[in-house]
């Protein structure tokens, strides 16, 4: 075979390597291409350029060290990684009843939001990608609109640390809801304008449509979650399979789509949007009053003034802080709906003030397996719509 | 206890070694020879159709355990049809750290694997490419074993200009 | 057949003066105001298209004139930037590349007419450089040899991806230049000529605009020299997430400044054929060649007024080549990318078939018409 292509000058192959400092390969990440021409045959992906030791990191901290670690996983949408660890950490305790219901609801709307944050962040660059720079912008523009509001929540844009176990690090600022109405009016004008901009393209529509695809079988055995999910047809979301948070009192749909296609992914995409949208407006619409932390001093600290007026609030925040929490023995699971798919934390603990084992389900890890099977007898353009639309984010696919 | 812990020990019969529910989840433990069959049927059988493979990983003992069951590989399933879990553990011994690969079971498992591979140093026998995937390959030891020194220096690679 | 009107007249000075002068003119025109300025018009207009500001960074005590000295502090950074050659590239050729790829874009300028015939004390001017009679001819002689300069670039690189864009350089300019040849036969049928002052002067009469008689053919030549230009939607062989920067991913300093300015110098050359073609030349709507002369001659003089009508046919044709390519620009900043296959089956599919009907039906009406 292989002397048989050296005479043969027409099949040569010849070998591409794609990244890891490649514009397209944001996130670091390396393809080992054998082109056909512009074909794709052979397409190994190499991973790990970003790993840093996540579970490591957390093993040799306390059990609230760890969150500022979760904000680099998936850094477009950090809430969202904080509120699948703290779930874990008060399943693992025993107490996710008894996270008062503001709290609940307020991490409800910052999932939401980053969720938008995310996509936006995501579709921009795959338009960007495409070369359509004007829309990237847009989206850029709308991204930033949706990162002011979580940054008015916590202070920060991109690794805002505010979710606590037991509640938050500070409750919604003055006149919330009203910026929030502003800015999803905003948002919507700008959605309809992508939607005018991309979703009728016919250049935007003959890049994405059909390439990328992969069945449904596939996209199951390869543990796809998410959008990539969704899009390949099936009806999987962790907020409707197993309501966690207040989503089971919020009223929304999943897209499905019906091919698996890079278009099905960014229709899913665009239309979660949306959806976010209505979750985020509903929740504050229902948004209960009361406190944003849990009572009981073990697990989450009394506030800073108690701290400095009563002895054993300050007590417990030297044990907190110092010990860390205490976990019982025991371990966990626990799957939240994340932008990219399934984020799931296996906690296991021994006892004590740190965690035995801190593992996350990095959804892209799995979906960024399936990129070689999905782009081998493609074209090189189709890499990159497809790896795009995967949304690998090296934060969290390499931890 | 719950139902998918009576069915794998009904099925599954002497592979099942121990099985818990915590917190809602139903775990089992699984003998290290019978477990492709297990894991096999698992996916296959009607009643518990686990499809997905969400998480695979390894959790590392040391010290807290005996020698001959220092590892646990642990499998995170998911049924679709069914909306259900299941935990899968397998223990490991720290002598002969090696366990069957469900690559052929589920795609998803292949990188995972590697990622087991790497990080703790358990070999996947079977899989077909049993290669670090998030270290490099001249990377010494397994980090997240717990007898891996935080503070260990990896020697310098590289091209030596 | 060949006409030698555009060789020195018996009297040769006021000749040399004038070719001279007409080769000054398209030059600082190109290389001194278009070329530059094309950048900071890209960046501004970009930005105004994108909600952002634009060029604003670069100033003089703290005057940034709208951003216009990014020209100059881009002049001074390509210029002293380290001139790369990559290990194992073919040296020569690779110093060769970027002259072949500039100097066709400022050459094809030679045949197209920004002004009419003027009698000045006796002498008459031509505001065309050559007036070749097979102006179109030689325009897409010359267009084509600038693929050379891409591709020799993409090859002499010694890098994959300036070959992969190299290659792809080669396929679409060739599949284009076969379409777009197509496209304009239906001009030179209706004007019953190549030569570009000929179908210049044919337009006067507004009805005329080579936009009325040949619609579709105005649409496929856009899409053609859009592709010959390589710029989005077509930029597939400088794709920057795809093949990084295609054929001239290794070149840097000056070199890279000859790539720019030779996109941007055919991007003056497209709109300049396309109001020579299609848009009337340098004729004003509704005001015949003859006729601004004579108004002008009224006011200053016959050899003063045909100065004044040079001068506003002049000022006409440049305001029209300004106004198409900030069109030519407001597209490439609105479009995705096309994939190659994609490009190939426009081309080949669509462009050609559709050009070779335009010729068809252009020929039965003017059958049906005489």
């Amino acid at each position: 075979m292989e002397n048989k292509n050296r005479l043969d000058l027409n099949t040569e192959l010849m070998v591409l390597n794609m990244g890891p400092s490649h514009p397209a390969t944001h996130g670091t990440v390396r393809f080992f291409l054998k082109l056909d021409g512009e074909k794709v045959v052979h397409m190994e992906t190499e991973i790990g350029y970003l790993h840093r030791g996540f579970e490591k990191h957390c093993e040799n901290g306390t059990w609230t060290q760890a969150f500022p670690f979760t904000d680099r996983l998936n850094y477009c949408s950090a809430p969202q990684n904080n509120v699948a660890y703290a779930l874990a950490v008060e399943k693992l305790l025993g107490v996710t009843d008894k996270v008062p219901p503001r709290a609940v609801y307020i991490r409800t709307i910052m999932c939401e939001l980053s969720r938008m944050a995310d996509h936006y962040t995501n579709l921009g660059a795959a338009t960007l990608e495409l070369g359509a720079l004007t829309a990237f912008i847009y989206f850029v523009e709308a991204r930033e609109l949706t990162w002011d509001l979580i940054e008015s929540v916590c202070g920060a844009r991109l690794t805002s640390n505010y979710i606590r176990v037991g509640g938050l690090a500070s409750d919604l600022p003055e006149g919330f809801a009203a910026r929030v109405k502003e800015v999803f009016a905003k948002n919507r004008v700008f959605w309809d304008e992508f939607d005018k901009l991309l979703t009728h393209n016919r250049i935007f529509l003959d890049r994405m449509r059909d390439t990328g695809g992969i069945s449904r079988a596939d996209a199951i055995s390869y543990a796809f979650t998410g959008p990539c999910l969704r899009a390949a047809g099936v009806e999987y979301d962790v907020r409707k399979a197993f309501p966690y948070l207040a989503y089971r009192d919020v009223d929304f749909d999943i897209p499905i789509g019906t091919t698996g296609d890079n278009f099905d992914r960014y229709l899913v995409r665009m239309e979660e949007i949306k959806q976010s949208m209505r979750i985020v407006e509903q929740c504050l619409l229902q948004l209960p009053s009361g406190p944003i932390n849990i009572n009981d001093a073990s697990v989450r600290n009394p506030s800073k003034e108690d701290g400095k007026t009563y002895m054993e609030s300050m007590i417990f925040h030297f044990k907190n802080t110092i010990e860390g929490i205490q976990v019982p023995k025991g371990e966990a699971y626990v799957a939240t709906e994340g932008t990219n798919g399934e984020v799931g934390f296996y906690l296991v603990s021994q006892g004590g003030g740190k965690p035995w084992k801190c593992r996350v389900r990095p959804p892209c890890f799995a979906l960024t397996q399936a990129i070689g099977h999905m782009c081998t007898g493609h074209y090189l353009s189709d890499i990159i719509p497809t790896f795009d639309m995967i949304n690998l984010i090296g934060g969290e696919c390499d931890r | 206890m719950g139902r998918l812990i009576d069915l794998c020990k009904q099925k599954l019969g002497g592979a099942v070694l121990s099985a818990h529910e915590q917190h809602g989840d139903e775990t089992v433990v699984i003998r290290k020879d019978a477990m492709l069959t297990a894991l096999r049927w698992l996916r296959d059988d009607n009643d518990t159709k686990f499809d997905f493979m969400m998480d695979l990983t390894a959790v590392d003992y040391f010290g807290t355990r005996p020698r001959d069951e220092r590892f646990e590989v642990v499998y995170h399933l998911f049924s679709l049809t069914h909306n259900h879990r299941l935990r899968v553990k397998i223990p490991v011994a720290e002598a002969d750290p090696a366990v069957e690969s469900a690559a052929t079971v589920w795609k998803a498992a292949d990188w995972f694997e590697r990622e087991v591979w790497d990080m703790y140093g358990i070999v996947f026998k079977g899989h077909p490419n049993m290669k670090r995937i998030l270290l490099y390959e001249e990377f010494e030891g397994h980090p997240l074993r717990k007898d891996y020194n935080i503070r260990k220096r990896q020697p310098l690679i590289g091209p030596e200009n | 057949m060949f006409d030698y009107t555009y060789l020195p007249s018996p009297n040769l000075i006021p000749s040399l003066v004038e070719m001279m002068l007409k080769i000054m003119f398209i030059f600082t025109m190109n290389m001194g105001v278009f070329a530059p300025v094309l950048g900071w018009v890209e960046r501004k207009q970009s930005a105004l298209m994108q909600d952002r500001i634009g060029a604003n960074r670069a100033d003089i005590f703290g005057f940034t004139l709208f951003g216009l000295l990014h020209i100059a502090s881009d002049a001074l950074k390509l210029l002293v930037k380290e001139d790369f050659i990559p290990r194992g590239a073919d040296k020569p050729l690779h110093y060769l590349a970027p002259f072949i790829a500039v100097v066709p874009a400022l050459v094809a300028f030679a045949v197209i007419p920004f002004g009419g015939k003027y009698m000045l004390w006796g002498h008459e001017a031509n505001l065309v450089i050559a007036d070749l009679n097979v102006g179109m001819l030689y325009i897409f002689a010359v267009a084509s040899l600038a693929t050379y300069g891409a591709v020799i670039g993409g090859w002499a690189s010694n890098n994959s991806w300036s070959l992969l864009g190299g290659l792809r350089v080669g396929a679409q300019m060739l599949s284009y230049e076969v379409a777009m040849g197509l496209t304009l036969v239906g001009i030179f049928m209706v004007y019953g000529s190549l030569q570009l002052t000929t179908i210049g002067m044919a337009q006067e009469n507004f009805f005329r605009w080579g936009i009325f008689l040949q619609p579709l053919g105005f649409i496929l030549f856009i899409a053609c020299a859009l592709a010959e230009n390589k710029r989005t939607p077509f930029d597939i062989p400088e794709a920057e997430s795809e093949l990084i920067a295609g054929y001239f991913t290794e070149y840097s300093g000056l070199k890279f400044a000859m790539f720019w300015m030779a996109e941007f110098l055919e991007m003056v050359t497209i709109a300049a054929v396309l109001v020579a073609l299609f848009f009337g030349g340098w004729h004003i709507p509704f005001i015949t060649h003859q006729g601004l002369i004579d108004a002008m001659g009224h006011l200053f003089g016959p050899n003063f007024g045909a100065i004044a009508a040079m001068l506003i046919h002049a000022a006409v044709f440049w305001i029209k080549v300004v106004a198409w390519i900030v069109i030519l620009m407001l597209i490439r900043w609105s479009l995705p990318r096309f994939r190659f296959d994609q490009v190939m089956r426009l081309g080949w599919k669509i462009v050609l078939p559709l050009a070779l009907m335009n010729i068809v039906l252009t020929g039965l009406i003017i059958l049906a018409v005489r």
